[in-house]
């Protein structure tokens, strides 16, 4: 057997935040031709890690070295030149500019575009590794997963033989994702070196060789993936034995909280997004929303919430839990149905677009919702919402310097999330809605928020959770309500049902039958 | 009618072109992603400093030099609106001042001051009328009915900025830092370096137009209007949508229906005036209804851009 190569040897890298010691005397090897993942909970410094090898940060100690030599990174440009290319989690695209303008973007050649011979290298390039891609099509026609096609692209255009892919998973569908591992196996075949941060361990094990684990900006091991399983990797990421199944207590009471029917919404273009679309959501039951990206589940839950307008024959009844009382919600905006009474809490998908403001500090975000409280004072209560930032941070151990200082813009993406579930929650809703609620968080924050969602249940909430991850829907909802072009595809009880059933019910309408 | 056409096409080169120098420096620095309020300011800075640089060299010799005569003006015009623009990115790039303030108060600025240096020579010329006498240099840039050799320079530097935009590395990695600054960053584009280039390089361009308003359009320094000029420079920049090869026509154009203008009783005259704002407003909305992504704005102009901010 010869002798391993290592492309890259991180040494006793060390990265301090004023403060906050984000990596702590890392050692970190990448062997030539392999897949490693990068393993750590929200906040274990992965990506810091990463970004001193792709040059945007510069490490306080420690040495790097690339193909055995050492080298040093102090920007992109010197990452290039080392054949380092990343792949960030948010893309670095220019919306207006063509697949190959991006690409040749900032590379040193002078003079006149020459964006033919530019287009064939790139044609090239994704022949010898599986890439649909037109290079002259514009990034702002192009669908996520060939937005990342182009940056993949990128790297491979400026000759990197290393490639970091920082979350490139998280807004993937499942058969995109399949793709994404194809190319990258391919990659692998061809000599190049590839580390790839992901949170979804059944991805892990599915495409690397090998997993390397953080756990707060330490460097806690690796182990060949070959011997492990989800249960180990989870442990040593957390460090302690976490349990890995949702626990689905049924609720004594279940009774009928919300009622939609002949549900149908069109969008500014006159497209119907949603199609005559019945359903109840219980009060003591999750019920989970499936479908694939796009199906509706957006126009639904917004429609709920009072932000889209209705097509005639809609109905969507909300039954009050005292009283019995009903009530329509149709053509009421958010405002009208907080004033009637209704409680109904929402997490948006859109985090900074539609639930949050960037700027502000959490307390004030929180205030957001309570500001009304008091409606003859002119002078706002501080001393409520304050309290209540203090017992989400302490509750969902969002890490922050402080609750109202600090923009929640500075937070990374799992504690903003934190920030957002945990105000609806505190709302003490009567009907709660979350989108893709885990998304971005890591595994063990995202059993706290399962854990959050059945425990409001118990509470007697009607739950309606949507979700892209069909083994959490499974573990965690009462019923499964299928999406498929608009349409309910069927709504299925959620403890007898197979993934394989709820994956043929998202292709085709009624699963085929 | 022939007589007519051909008194009127030269005419009306002779009111667009301050349009054109102003709308195609405007066009260049907002391509960097900075909205330059500044611009009417820029062009009565650029005017003014051209203005002076010809009265004074015209009172201090008895012969002029046509090539002193020619560079003096030049020379000063681009020196003053070089320092305006390197106020400006000073202000909005490395200081991250609003944009939209900074350019308005430079607009201000620029008016004042040139109107006020403006008066300072009129009274050291001690001439009765409100008049500045350059009538000797004003000779070396046309006759006031022609428009002279710095329209053709105008026209080459739209066309050459339209294809420098279009066509070369430079101009591509230029719109991208307008577009979006942080990919420009990333991809290892020097990012306050390109905004301070084309910014300055557009406040240049733009102060020529003032110079040509002077020089070859009025031919004294009167109660100039340059302002008026500058604020439908950057309606130009909007209709055209930033590109300034269109603005050669566009320019032109209007500035037709200014020379029009000229021949309306005053009541008549105002309405006239109106037009290029009202076709711009109908553009607007046009480009709007059409949503084609290449129309609108670069997509950060006014934004300022922090490295560190996510």
């Amino acid at each position: 057997m010869e002798a391993v190569k290592n492309a890259v040897r991180m040494e006793g890298i060390t990265k301090h935040f004023g403060s906050v010691i984000a990596n702590r005397d890392i050692h970190l090897e990448l062997h030539e031709g392999e897949i490693l993942s990068l393993l750590g909970e929200n906040g274990s410094g992965k990506t810091t890690l990463m970004n001193m090898l792709s040059g945007i940060y510069y490490p306080d100690e420690g040495q790097i070295y690339i193909h055995d030599k050492p080298v040093t990174i102090r920007s992109p440009k010197d990452a290039f030149e080392n054949g380092i290319g990343m792949i960030h989690q948010h893309f670095k695209l220019v919306d207006v500019f063509t697949a190959t303008e991006n690409i040749i973007l900032g590379l040193e050649d002078k003079g006149m575009l020459n964006v033919k011979k530019a287009a064939a290298k790139i044609r090239e390039i994704s022949a010898r590794y599986g890439f649909e891609i037109d290079p002259n099509q514009k990034i702002y026609n192009m669908s996520v997963s060939q937005k990342q096609t182009v940056e993949i692209i990128k790297v491979l255009y400026r000759g990197a033989d290393i490639l970091i892919l920082d979350e490139p998973t998280a807004v993937l569908t499942p058969q995109e994702t399949e793709k994404l591992f194809a190319v990258m196996r391919n990659m692998k075949k061809d000599g190049k070196s590839l580390i790839i941060i992901t949170h979804k361990l059944h991805e892990v094990l599915d495409v690397s060789d090998r997993v390397a684990i953080l756990r707060k900006g330490e460097y806690i091991g690796d182990v060949e993936t070959k011997y492990a399983d989800q249960q180990s990797l989870t442990d040593m990421m957390v460090g302690r034995a976490v349990s890995l199944n949702i626990d689905r207590p049924k609720a004594e009471e279940i009774t009928e909280r919300l009622r939609v029917e002949h549900l149908t919404v069109k969008d500014a273009e006159g497209v119907k997004r949603l199609k005559d679309v019945s359903f109840a959501a219980n009060a003591g039951e999750i019920l989970g929303i499936a479908g694939i990206a796009g199906s509706g589940q957006r126009e639904l839950l917004e429609a709920i919430a009072g932000l889209q307008p209705l097509e005639p024959g809609s109905s969507i009844v909300y039954i009050d839990p005292k009283t019995g009382k009903e009530q329509s919600v149709v053509g009421m905006d958010p405002l009208k149905i907080i004033r009637s009474g209704i409680l109904l809490s929402f997490v948006p998908e859109d985090r900074f677009g539609m639930g949050l403001v960037g700027s502000m500090s959490i307390t004030d975000n929180v205030m957001l919702r309570s500001y009304r409280m008091g409606r003859f004072n002119p002078f706002y209560n501080h001393r409520f919402p304050k309290q209540l930032a203090n017992e989400i941070v302490n509750d969902l151990e969002v890490v922050t310097p402080n609750i109202d200082k600090i923009p929640l813009r500075r937070l990374s993406g799992g504690n903003v999330q934190k920030v957002l579930v945990g105000r609806e929650i505190k709302q003490n809703p009567t009907v709660l809605m979350t989108a893709y609620a885990v998304r971005g968080l890591d595994i063990n924050t995202s059993y706290t928020i399962y854990n959050l969602l059945t425990e409001q249940k118990m509470k007697g909430v009607a739950v309606i959770y949507v979700g892209e991850d069909l083994d959490v829907l499974l573990e965690l909802c009462d019923r499964i309500l299928v999406l498929c072009g608009g349409q309910v595809s069927g709504i299925v009880d959620g403890r007898n049902v197979t993934k394989e059933q709820i994956g043929l019910m998202m292709t085709k309408l009624g699963g085929g039958e | 009618m022939w007589k007519f056409i051909a008194d009127f096409i030269p005419r009306a080169v002779v009111y667009g072109m301050p349009l054109l120098f102003g709308s195609t420096g405007e066009i260049l620095t907002e391509k960097s992603g900075n909205l330059n309020l500044g611009i009417p300011g820029i062009m009565f800075i650029g005017a003014i400093a051209g203005t002076t640089g010809a009265y004074l060299y015209e009172h201090s010799v008895a012969e002029l030099n046509p090539f002193l005569a020619i560079m003096i003006p030049v020379m000063c015009c681009l020196a003053g609106s070089f320092l305006m623009g390197l106020l400006y990115c000073f202000l909005t790039v490395t200081m991250r001042a609003n944009q939209n303030v900074t350019g308005l108060s430079m607009t201000i600025f620029g008016t004042g001051f040139a109107n006020f240096l403006g008066g300072v020579l009129t009274k050291l010329a001690k001439s009765d009328i409100a008049n500045l006498d350059i009538t000797r240099s004003v000779n070396y840039f046309g006759d006031g009915n022609h428009p002279g050799w710095l329209a053709y320079v105008g026209i080459g530097i739209a066309i050459l900025t339209s294809l420098f935009l279009r066509y070369t590395r430079t101009g591509l990695q230029l719109r991208a830092v307008g577009e979006n600054p942080a990919t420009a960053d990333a991809a290892g584009i020097n990012v306050t370096r390109y905004k301070y280039l084309a910014t300055i390089i557009g406040s240049m361009i733009a102060g020529l137009g003032g110079l040509y308003y002077i020089m070859a359009s009025s031919r004294t320094w009167s109660e100039p209007q340059i302002d008026a000029a500058g604020w439908l420079a950057i309606a130009i920049v909007i209709f055209t949508t930033w590109r300034p090869a269109i603005s050669i026509f566009a320019s032109i154009g209007f500035g037709g229906l200014l020379v029009l203008s000229t021949n309306f009783p005053i009541g008549i005259k105002e309405l006239f005036e109106l037009v290029p704002y009202v076709v711009t407003l109908i553009v607007l909305i046009i480009v709007s209804l059409r949503k084609k992504r290449e129309n609108l704005p670069p997509q950060s102009l006014g934004l300022p851009y922090f490295r560190e901010e996510r």
